[in-house]
């Protein structure tokens, strides 16, 4: 029975073309790179800054992680989180709402607390990134992962590696003077097993303890 | 995310170029509202800009004024010591936004430039006008217990979700922008606007215009000015109802006052019946009850909002109370 096309199916239509186009023009550009001779696209790299990079679909990356360089070749639209966990291997940082809203993702861009979910990686070129596998100085624990040993600051532990980020990034910052104070500056860290209160005696007690962080 | 080209910019006249050559491009500075709006598919530019190598990180004081660049972070601007003692009232606000983390990756341009947190916006299968022209608003008959009650247009009763700038717009501050015409300064009161015909426009900004930097104009509310933000939770929850206030105090007379509520209209949402009312008078919880009485003029509830038609007033006196010290 030959039916009017309902107004879902016409969407669809358009989606899969257009879908279909994107697909066509991403392999034939794809073509067009592996046969570009590799010292015009060193130069075309170079030459990225101002310039449309999206044409190469693809974008080169210097960051260090961890004390580690990388030289990446990443896609524009890739998180800070995604490329860890996904092309690095780097799980340590955890991803909760992947909207900003929980703080499990929460890593250190050139020493300040930041929510790598709602990072591109494009973005963060040349900086220096530190997340909780870097805090360890071989054997020997970080103070704050310490603290949240002695006070059993978490329960299940998802959300302890952008708790402790979190918790250095406070001191740091200056406002971690009294309890009411740290459960401020650290509201952006949701913990489902409900370890708030050990999780501020932990940052409460390194404070106290006054080492540099 | 879909894909899209990225580029980056060092001067504030290639960032306004960029946007002008191509009308899908779009800027990017902290990116926390812009990358999460294009995850969730209801933001797709095609070119990203990035502005963050601009200078415009400055805060500088000026003969007359406080100057503070597009691209300062929140959380750093929150906690400079020149806006602490000059502008507290902005600390405040801006302490009470989003979370630490978000705050060091989100900058005054872009915060002012925040998109609605309605959740018909938010989602791509449900009408929105301010989305997509023409569908209708989903909350006016829907679930609206975060929207306007102050509004010129039922086309669309979504607020505006920045605290910073329920702050600014009662500091009487100026927006600085640079665009494809040249530069001009809008008064923070004309910035944003009332949804009327055209809710998917949130201001007046033309397309290609730049936020370089917002300006403060020097005053006398260093010392008694609160910033009351209502909401779901304690912290990290966008407010039902905020109520920036500022008060220039001789004994226990108000000789000077600014009034602004978030959380009730789509713009930041300014209190000058209450201002002229409040100048002269003696600081008294009476003459604060009649003021925000006087601000609940032409309020009216949704459905679900209703609670905010006492929430309101109620909020004003108690700013007004902080503000003054009186307890
Ligand atoms: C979980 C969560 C909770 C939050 N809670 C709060 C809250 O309680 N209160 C609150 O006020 N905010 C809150 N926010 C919002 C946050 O404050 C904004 O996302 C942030 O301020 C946006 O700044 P940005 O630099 O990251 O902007 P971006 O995401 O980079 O940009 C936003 C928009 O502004 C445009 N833009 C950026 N800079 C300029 C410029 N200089 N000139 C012209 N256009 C520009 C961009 O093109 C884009 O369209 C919250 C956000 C999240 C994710
Ligand atoms: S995963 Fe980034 S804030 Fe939740
Ligand atoms: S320890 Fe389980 S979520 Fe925090």
């Amino acid at each position: 029975m030959a039916q009017k096309k309902s107004f879902n199916d016409q969407q669809d239509d358009k989606h899969y073309s257009e879908g279909r186009r994107n697909f066509l023009k991403q392999s034939s550009l794809l073509t067009a790179l592996a046969i570009t001779p590799p010292y015009l696209l060193k130069a075309a790299e170079s030459e990225l800054d101002e310039k449309a990079a999206g044409y190469f679909e693809k974008m080169p990356l210097s960051i260090e992680i961890n004390g580690v360089n990388h030289k990446l070749s990443i896609e524009p639209r890739t998180t800070l989180l995604d490329l860890m966990r996904e092309q690095l291997a780097l799980t340590g940082t955890k991803k909760g709402c992947d909207h900003g809203q929980c703080g499990a993702c929460t890593v250190h861009v050139d020493g300040n607390r930041v929510l790598s979910c709602l990072t591109l990686a494009v973005m963060v070129e040349g900086k220096k990134i530190t997340t909780v596998e870097g805090l360890a100085d071989g054997d020997q624990l970080h103070p704050m992962q310490e603290a949240f040993i002695k006070h059993d600051g978490f329960q299940c532990g998802y959300c302890t590696p952008g708790q402790i980020m979190s918790a250095i990034g406070c001191i740091r910052e200056g406002h971690a003077n009294s309890d009411d104070e740290i459960r401020e500056y650290m509201s952006g860290n949701i913990c489902r097993c409900g370890a708030y209160p050990n999780i501020v005696k932990a940052i409460a007690d390194v404070k106290k303890g006054g080492q540099k962080l | 995310m879909i894909h899209f080209d990225y580029i980056r910019v060092s001067t504030t006249k290639a960032a306004v170029d960029a946007i002008v050559k191509d009308s899908k491009a779009q800027w990017i500075a902290g990116g926390t509202n812009l990358v999460d709006l294009m995850k969730k598919g209801v933001m797709a530019p095609d070119k990203l800009v990035d502005i963050n190598n601009l200078a415009l990180k400055e805060i500088k004081k000026q003969s007359s004024s406080l100057l503070i660049g597009a691209l300062a972070l929140n959380g750093p601007v929150a906690d400079n010591e020149l806006v602490r003692k000059e502008q507290p009232l902005l600390s405040l606000a801006l302490q009470a936004g989003a979370s630490a983390q978000l705050r060091n990756m989100a900058t005054v341009g872009g915060n002012m430039m925040q998109r609605t947190r309605c959740p018909y916006f938010y989602n791509p299968d449900m009408p929105c006008n301010k989305r997509e022209p023409g569908t209708g608003c989903g909350a006016l008959k829907g679930f609206n217990r975060m929207h306007a009650i102050f509004t010129d247009s039922e086309k669309c009763i979504a607020v505006h979700p920045s605290d910073m700038s329920i702050a600014l717009v009662a500091l009487d501050a100026t927006v600085l922008v640079s665009g494809p015409k040249g530069d001009r300064r809008i008064p923070f009161q004309n910035f944003h606007r009332l949804p009327g015909d055209m809710p998917q426009k949130d201001n007046t900004l033309e397309r290609g215009e730049l936020i370089v930097a917002v300006d403060i104009p020097d005053n006398k509310f260093s010392k008694n000015v609160h910033y009351l933000k209502v909401r779901d939770r304690t912290s990290y929850a966008f407010a039902l109802v905020s109520v920036a206030a500022a008060l220039d105090m001789q004994g226990s007379t108000i000789k000077d006052v600014r009034l602004a509520m978030g959380g009730v209209a789509h713009k930041p949402w300014r209190l000058p019946e209450a201002e002229n009312f409040l100048k002269g008078k003696t600081a008294s919880e009476a003459v604060f009850r009649q003021a925000a009485e006087l601000s609940m003029k032409g309020a009216k509830g949704y459905g679900y909002n209703n609670f905010k038609l006492r929430l309101a007033p109620t909020s004003i006196v108690e700013a007004l109370k902080a503000a003054s010290g009186k307890k």
